[in-house]
């Protein structure tokens, strides 16, 4: 398997683990404007913001996939 | 409830709207550039070559190629000026002079050649390149635009009932103040910072939307643009930080023996945060331009005319994506540099909040 | 690989366009346009508490209105009765005094007869006095006449007189 494979899989796992934790917060995120529906501004922010954060997380490996 | 949070959106939407009907010609025509391998005759596609081209910045600005009677293929691209630094001596001439790397360019004692987006000076002296390349060309577009855009724009406040344009840009421009700098930053201290603010959503957005203009630039999603931009925040933040900010750094709430652990923990925090700004803008701008153009290389890689109705399909619709992810990202871009700025401004009684 | 490799030119020109961007974009475009924003906020805000302050004033002023329009009213029944008050008193008073001139006249009217009957009772006394004495005097001289009977009649006449 040359490099490249490698760095592919790795890019692949990293989209595992952000998708898995991205879905969990947006998942939350509607049960929790379920139950609070005039909280649905404030949630969202925060939505997007642990979003934003774990989708850093991946980044950070896709870059590392991307050094070669 | 979700929804009205959703409504204010809709000035960003309807801008997004407007952009598609621009952006539905973008499979046919971006569908000449796998062609342009330079002017060398017909060789075997390489889509990791192309994509790679297309998303890297450039000494001129490709346009379209001319395939001629004799079958070799001519790239047509608007030359722009090259600015070079090399041992103290600045050499400034027309990217024409290359002849798309075929010949070097003579100045004084130094030769340049011209390779893969690189200028090498031939006698391996150490070059600096200021050039004014694709990509600041179109940041110059993208200033331009947006000076023209704004300052007609606050023009019409001259009269206090602004008109047209103002009444389109303000809801944006009170998004910003209402949605992204007082919440994060708070009500009274964040008049300092909302100039910062505006100018960095307004500028990252209207360069990502030049992106996705067919034969436009990948300006924001260039490493060097969003490490700038990145790089301003993490100094207006630190600039700007209180006592709480610095104290929470350096002199941690944990027991004196962790400080040895906790104070590189928070300080690779404040490098951090940075990073994920430049890395997150960078990697999502590209990424969208690399599926796009991989999307259109189908029909190359299947050398069949049938795929292309599938692949246009699929392009009309990451182009839709991207349309979101231009604005998305310059709201997560702007919204986390407020939120740092807000972090940074935090407190006493915040910190104690947290000690518990 | 050139991807992830920042490049200095690109960050000179980024860095030096952007502020330069920041800076015109500041001083022509946010901050006229955040201050006229703000102002017309403040317009809109100064526009509603003024709109408050007229609905108060003019509560205010229908409250004064009714009061003032209360005011006249007992004024007015206050003016009313007094009038009603003095033409009573000036009715009474001008009866008390029409009775007491109207007694008066009388009174004098009364007077003036008595005085009168008074005077024709004397006059008429006088003028019986004169008659009786012509009378007196007649018969005195047809008495004279006869001695006797003149004594006798001068008797009983002055017996009658004291009678009367």
């Amino acid at each position: 398997m040359t490099i490249t494979g490698i760095a592919a899989i790795g890019a692949g796992l990293a989209v595992i683990g952000a998708g898995m934790g991205i879905g969990r917060i947006g998942g939350s995120a509607m049960e929790a404007i379920a139950r609070q529906p005039e909280a649905a501004g404030k949630i969202q922010t925060a939505m997007i913001i642990a979003a934003a954060l774990i989708e850093g997380a991946a980044l950070f490996a896709v870059v590392v996939a991307l050094i070669k | 409830m979700l929804f009205s949070k959703f409504f204010r959106f809709n000035a960003l939407s309807s801008l997004l709207f407007a952009t598609l009907f621009l952006l539905s010609f973008t499979p046919s025509r971006a569908s000449d550039a796998p062609a342009s391998t330079d002017s060398t005759a017909k060789e075997e596609f390489n889509i990791t070559e192309m994509i790679l081209h297309h998303i890297a910045d450039a000494h001129d600005w490709h346009l379209f190629d001319v395939t001629h009677e004799d079958g070799s293929v001519h790239a047509v691209s608007i030359p722009l000026p090259v600015i070079l630094l090399t041992e103290g001596n600045l050499d400034v001439f027309l990217s024409s002079g290359f002849h798309h790397g075929h010949s070097t360019v003579k100045k004084a004692d130094r030769e340049y050649a011209y390779e893969h987006g690189h200028i090498t000076e031939l006698s391996g002296k150490k070059v600096l390149d200021f050039s004014i390349t694709k990509n600041v060309a179109s940041m110059l577009i993208s200033v331009s635009l947006l000076l023209i855009l704004f300052i007609s724009a606050a023009r019409s406040y001259a009269n206090s009932v602004p008109t047209g344009l103002a009444r389109f840009l303000e809801p944006l421009v009170l998004f910003v103040r209402d949605d992204i700098a007082i919440p994060n930053i708070g009500e009274a201290k964040y008049k300092k910072f909302l100039p910062y603010l505006l100018t960095v959503f307004f500028f990252i957005w209207i360069n990502n939307l030049l992106g996705l203009v067919p034969s436009g630039a990948n300006f924001t999603g260039n490493i060097a643009v969003t490490l700038t931009l990145a790089v301003m925040t993490m100094i207006i933040t630190n600039i700007n930080g209180t006592k709480t900010y610095w104290g929470h750094i350096f002199t941690p709430h944990v027991p004196k023996g962790l400080w040895i652990i906790m104070i590189p923990v928070e300080l690779i925090g404040v490098i951090s945060k940075p990073f994920a700004l430049t890395v997150r803008l960078f990697a999502n701008i590209t990424a969208g331009h690399i599926i796009i153009l991989s999307l259109i290389s189908l029909i190359f890689v299947f050398k069949s005319v049938f795929i292309a109705p599938v692949s246009v399909g699929f392009v009309l619709f990451m182009s839709f994506l991207e349309l979101l992810v231009a604005a998305l990202q310059a709201y997560v871009f702007t919204l986390l540099s407020a939120l740092f700025i807000g972090l940074a401004l935090e407190e006493p009684h915040h910190d104690h909040d947290h000690a518990h | 690989m050139n991807l992830i490799t920042p490049e200095i030119g690109l960050i000179f020109w980024t860095g030096i366009t952007f502020l330069i961007l920041l800076f015109l974009l500041r001083k022509f475009a946010w901050k006229p346009i955040l201050g006229a924003v703000e102002e017309r906020d403040n317009k809109i805000n100064a526009a509603l508490n003024a709109a408050e302050e007229a609905r108060k004033e003019i509560a205010n002023l229908a409250a004064e209105n009714e009061k003032l329009l209360n005011e006249a009213r007992a004024e007015k029944d206050r003016i009313i009765a007094d009038a009603k008050k003095t033409r009573e008193t000036m009715i009474s008073e001008a009866k008390a005094i029409a009775d007491s001139e109207a007694k008066r006249m009388i009174e004098t009217a009364r007077a003036s007869i008595e005085n009168e009957k008074n005077a024709a009772l004397t006059e008429v006394k006088n003028l019986v006095a004169g008659l009786s004495i012509d009378i007196a005097e007649k018969l005195l001289r047809k008495q004279f006449e006869n001695n006797a009977e003149q004594q006798a009649f001068v008797k009983k006449h002055i017996e009658d007189i004291k009678l009367n």
